[in-house]
């Protein structure tokens, strides 16, 4: 059985991207859609024994037996149950894998402090030029000296975008970069005898700041938000003190509010001789407006990732450098890229003696090919462009709060302040008490209109969180047919909750048992 | 899932923890609210007996789908008794939560400490 519904909307124009193209989406839980007609079929259930792919010539030298080889200890006992597919069943395979998924090159992803921007093609280009793309991590560096000047430039166009002098492009993750930034702050107390126990982070800060000050072996202690959404500032007074080795922030904050207060939290924190650590997952929302090293941070992490372009998101490597100020610079990760005049040009290397350093936080240099990328978009922009990026994100994202304010603002009202920067979190509290559908059932109802779901319950001081983040690259037509569908969703709520209760109908797998995934994880595959 | 409720025979403290007292001994969970609040719970890491609890500290944690949140002791004691059959099945939290979803059971260093707790009443219209 299936009920019409509100099909002016769903399908006013199949042009606008994220529009469903199906003409009947059935809204019983017990209505089957055609993709879900299609069972899902694991690779090893393909196939028949002895079925190729691929067939290797015969080699030109004389075949050894296996045991001539290896160590028995390293042998298997049986044979791998590996796949055993012809070609075209292992193409259609991921074809359709892909097709089962939703990305950012099929419909708008405004997964709140993601920052799930377009990737341009032209980077993946660049990229892939055998020269960057086949380059071996163990290359001398004298035959390397186009990847290590393109390390170079990047390192000094992000030091310029920070406004600290000395990066390190070493990490791979943001939280991977966190971890650099919090064993530095320990290096550096530990040069001059100090021995500290706490870091602070606010409240709202990303979950990946107390991890990493956990797993650094220091004790987290969580600094209160104020009304505004900024950082309690009485608080935070309350709480500096000699044993406090840093205070790790993001400005703008999850909430999507910069904290106009950031001149008196930094003398705060450096009154007590703490660092001050920017976690620089918003750094999208002020590129070429505002630097955290002249704000007073002293270690600043990038996402090349995220405000820089890349596939992201389960779509490739990550990659999170550090920037720091100079009573830092002694203990950054090694090698360290280096440049030296010589008659005949800049030479370039990499040097490794680095005594003082915190080592290795990984194999070779980083995601070069995240490096390669960046360092395409930070050419193509150039400096007016990142700022032009970093508006247009801020006036996308205040355009659809605006947008979504006048549509829905009763049911979804802005959890902080009037206004935000490139991201920005709703409550979706009035909507659960007065229409009984929560901030989950509208974002699994939301893919039924062909977009991916904001982030949902997270900053978590804010009951039924809903954080938003469009992005600079989106037009006003999506921004609008975004907006449009929230309100839809909501109106069909007024008129009947168990519609997106029962959301999502049109995707390839209904509502996900999430509990009994947490609780009996399959996480391998016996081969 | 279980209606929204509060029982009167409970105490209350403003971080949607409930005590039910017993002597010098007190049963402790989370209220309806508070698993309402966190969606289905997939697993509780509970303290080990003989540890102790400060009124208005956290004692434990609970994992649920949306995220890992610390559980505040409404009583300052000791852990006398934990409920091992969270282990298996902690959705008990959700499905009981004043029920077979109890937590820890504490004997308190200071029973007068409950003057501080709320009401039934009072705690459902702080909500």
């Amino acid at each position: 059985m299936s009920a019409p519904i509100d099909d002016n909307h769903l399908h006013a124009d199949p042009s606008i991207e994220g529009h469903y193209p199906h003409h009947e989406i059935p809204v019983t839980s017990a209505g089957a859609t055609p993709m879900q007609r299609d069972p899902a079929v694991t690779i090893f259930e393909k196939g028949a024994p002895g079925r190729r792919a691929f067939y290797c010539p015969e080699p030109g030298v004389p075949a050894r037996e296996r045991h001539e080889l290896l160590p028995a200890a390293l042998r298997r006992r049986e044979p791998a149950r590996l796949p055993e597919v012809s070609e075209p069943e292992l193409v259609r395979h991921y074809v359709r894998l892909s097709r089962r998924n939703f990305d950012l090159d099929s419909g708008f992803y405004p997964l709140g402090s993601c920052t799930m921007k377009h990737n341009p093609r032209l980077h993946e280009r660049v990229a892939a030029l055998p020269g960057h793309a086949r380059l071996h991590p163990l290359q001398d560096p004298r035959r390397a000296q186009g990847a290590l000047e393109l390390m170079w430039n990047l390192e000094r166009a992000l030091g310029e975008i920070a406004g600290l002098p000395h990066v390190v492009l070493q990490p791979s993750a943001g939280s991977h970069g966190e971890l650099a930034g919090v064993l530095l702050t320990r290096a550096y107390h530990e040069s001059r005898g100090e021995q500290r126990t706490k870091v602070l982070t606010p409240d709202t800060a990303h979950g990946t700041n107390p991890a990493t000050v956990t797993m650094a072996g220091y004790e987290v202690v969580k600094v209160g938000t104020n009304a505004d959404g900024g950082v309690d500032v009485e608080d935070l007074r309350s709480k500096v003190d000699d044993q406090v080795a840093c205070l790790m922030l993001t400005n703008p904050n999850t909430l999507g509010v910069f904290d106009a207060n950031i001149e008196e939290i930094a003398r705060l924190v450096h009154d007590v001789g703490a660092t001050l650590y920017y976690d620089g997952a918003n750094l999208n929302a002020v590129m070429g407006k505002s630097r955290p090293g002249d704000m007073g941070f002293d270690i600043v992490h990038y996402n090349l990732h995220k405000s820089f372009t890349q596939p992201h998101g389960g779509g490739g490597p990550g990659s999170g450098p550090i920037a720091v100020s100079g009573r830092i610079e002694p203990f950054v990760p090694r090698p360290v890229v280096t440049r030296a005049e010589t008659p005949e040009g800049p030479v370039f290397d990499l040097e490794e003696d680095r005594p003082q350093s915190i080592g290795k936080l990984r194999g070779f240099q980083g995601n070069y090919g995240v490096f390669v990328r960046a360092y395409a978009y930070i050419c193509s922009l150039g400096a007016e462009g990142l700022r032009d990026a970093s508006e247009t994100a801020v006036l996308n994202a205040n355009y659809l709060l605006a947008r979504l304010r006048e549509l829905v603002g009763d049911a979804l009202p802005l959890a902080f302040g009037e206004r935000c920067m490139h991201e920005f979190v709703l409550s979706g509290a009035p909507m659960k008490k007065e229409l009984g559908i929560r901030t989950l059932d509208l974002a699994k109802r939301l893919l039924d209109h062909g977009f991916h779901p904001p982030t949902v319950y997270f900053p978590l001081l804010v009951d039924e969180a809903l954080l938003i983040e469009p992005t600079e690259t989106e037009t006003r037509e999506t921004l609008d047919a975004f907006a449009d569908a929230v309100a839809a969703i909501v109106a069909e709520a007024r008129e009947d909750p168990q519609i997106a209760l029962n959301a999502p109908y049109t995707t390839p797998v209904r509502r996900l048992d999430e509990a009994g995934a947490a609780k009996h994880p399959v996480i391998r595959q016996a081969l | 899932m279980a209606d929204p409720s509060y029982p009167t025979d409970l105490l209350y403290h403003p971080e949607h923890d409930w005590a039910r007292i017993d002597g010098d001994v007190a049963t402790l969970g989370i209220t309806w609210f508070a698993q309402d609040a966190l969606g289905e719970v997939v697993f509780f890491d509970p303290p080990e007996v003989g540890a102790t609890t400060t009124a208005g500290e956290s004692y434990a944690e609970v994992e649920s789908v949306k995220a890992v949140s610390d559980v505040i002791a409404p009583l300052s004691g000791e852990i006398v008794e934990v409920n091992a059959t969270l282990g298996d099945g902690p959705e008990a939290i959700n499905d009981d939560p004043y029920g077979a979803g109890w937590l820890v059971k504490v004997r308190l260093t200071d029973v007068s400490e409950k003057d501080a707790l709320l009401d039934a009443a009072t705690y459902e219209a702080s909500l």
